[in-house]
């Protein structure tokens, strides 16, 4: 089982809840715009805590609020795919696809699907859409990680760009068999995309 | 009429007739650009600590740090200076110790001058890089730490990278400031020539000899193109700060 998650989180006058399990593949939350996904994926990643519930990944608890576990977000090996790309602006495409990939890594083949080879020595801020989105995912599955989360990562691209994209995670999820955890509103990405899927 | 009575008094003012710096304005100005740049490379790690602790952290008494930081901004600098010959003197609780532990007194030396201009143009710093701390978007710490990066490595690779720009600016702006400092310094180590007589107290000293003309003039001139350079580089690096990137 990849995911095991309950949580609850009050942020302002909103409850945010989620509970959810799943196998093998990709895991899809799905629902309008404002329901808390997001702030679902930043607990799950260790950027934003929980009220209460737990996180399992694996068998592994990252998160248990009953038993006081709380793994940092930097421990807990998640590749956290951003509705936009924060993309280091500081740092070219090569050093940022390499940021997670520890000391004295290389690019490997690993990421040639993502088709961003000719892209390395560009600053992030020349990247188009579609561009800046493939060297966010390959930054996060360079960084070794035990799971994927995609939080709309087929927002706002273009019809050719979305093929690529949705591509390239069906790729991760059949080939790489990385557990996928993605947060979409579109009804047509959920279906093609989720194994499973979870409204919220 | 013949001779100098030729020359109009404005090539006169701008030493036209003397184009050349003597001896005693360059140790003036080789003086005021040590003291500067002790007093901001001195400051500079304080100030980017105060920085950040006024930008990021939440403690009580915040508000009170940040007042005492901004002190020097709005008090009469002649008041600053007495505090700090309060403080440094001989029987001083910083002096005393100063002298009891090394044998060394900062008062009437080129230290103690630092130490005035650094205190003065604290807050100046402190308020530029604070503001590039602010401007660090904070999404981009969540994406390192989600990478990997433990809080250490992201304040190392992240935050200060991209706040440079504004630690920067602040830095060349509390130079400026320290180069200018004149109230606090004339009070806290008086004004000792090759020692504490930095731009200003000299202009100051030349303003009150009768043919002190010409090197008031040049003086003056000379303080206002460097801070003017400084303003420049400082607003410069300033806006690179406000679009986030990187200087080099």
């Amino acid at each position: 089982m990849s995911f095991d998650v309950i949580l609850s989180k009050r942020l302002g006058d909103a409850e945010i809840a989620a509970a959810f399990a799943g196998g093998e593949g990709a895991t899809v939350l799905f629902g309008p715009s404002g329901v808390g996904k997001t702030s679902v994926l930043n607990m799950v990643a260790g950027l934003l805590a929980p009220d209460s519930g737990h996180v399992r990944v694996d068998g592994d608890t990252l998160f248990d609020a009953a038993a006081g576990v709380d793994v940092a977000p930097e421990r807990r090996r998640a590749g956290y795919v951003f509705q936009e790309p924060r993309l280091f602006p500081h740092l070219r495409v090569r050093a940022n696809l390499l940021y997670g990939a520890g000391k004295g890594a290389a690019l490997d083949g690993a990421i040639d699907f993502l088709g961003i080879s000719h892209l390395l020595d560009r600053w992030p801020r020349t990247l188009s859409g579609g561009e800046a989105r493939r060297v966010a995912i390959g930054r996060a599955l360079l960084s070794n990680p035990r799971f994927l989360l995609l939080d709309e990562p087929l927002s706002s691209l273009d019809r050719a760009r979305r093929e690529e994209v949705m591509q390239a995670i069906e790729h991760i999820r059949d080939v790489r068999k990385l557990p996928i955890l993605m947060v979409t509103h579109d009804a047509a990405e959920a279906e093609r995309i989720g194994t499973r899927i979870a409204a919220m | 009429m013949d001779g100098p009575r030729n020359k109009s008094g404005v090539t006169e003012m701008f030493g036209v007739g003397h184009p050349m710096l003597t001896p005693d304005e360059w140790t003036i100005i080789l003086l005021s650009l040590k003291v500067g740049a002790v007093a901001m490379v001195v400051t500079l790690p304080i100030a980017f600590a105060l920085a950040w602790l006024l930008a990021r952290a939440r403690f009580p008494g915040k508000l009170l740090v940040d007042a005492l930081v901004h002190l020097p901004l709005v008090v009469p600098p002649v008041v600053t200076g007495w505090l700090l010959l309060i403080a440094f003197g001989p029987r001083g609780p910083i002096g005393g110790w100063l002298m009891g532990w090394f044998g060394v007194s900062v008062l009437f030396r080129w230290t103690g001058a630092a130490i005035a201009a650094g205190v003065m143009a604290l807050p100046l710093m402190v308020r530029a890089m604070r503001l590039s701390i602010e401007a660090v978007d904070r999404r981009l710490e969540g994406a390192a730490r989600t990478l990997g990066a433990g809080p250490g490595r992201v304040f190392w690779t992240i935050t200060l990278p991209l706040s440079v720009p504004g630690v920067l600016a602040g830095a060349v702006l509390g130079f400026a400031r320290s180069i200018g400092e004149f109230g606090a310094t004339i009070t806290f180590v008086s004004n000792v020539p090759g020692q504490t007589q930095t731009l200003p107290l000299a202009i100051y000293s030349a303003l009150q000899q009768p043919d002190g003309d010409a090197m008031v003039w040049r003086l003056s001139a000379i303080s206002v193109a460097l801070s003017l350079a400084a303003l420049v580089a400082s607003e410069l690096l300033a806006r690179r700060a406000g679009r986030g990137l990187h200087v080099f």
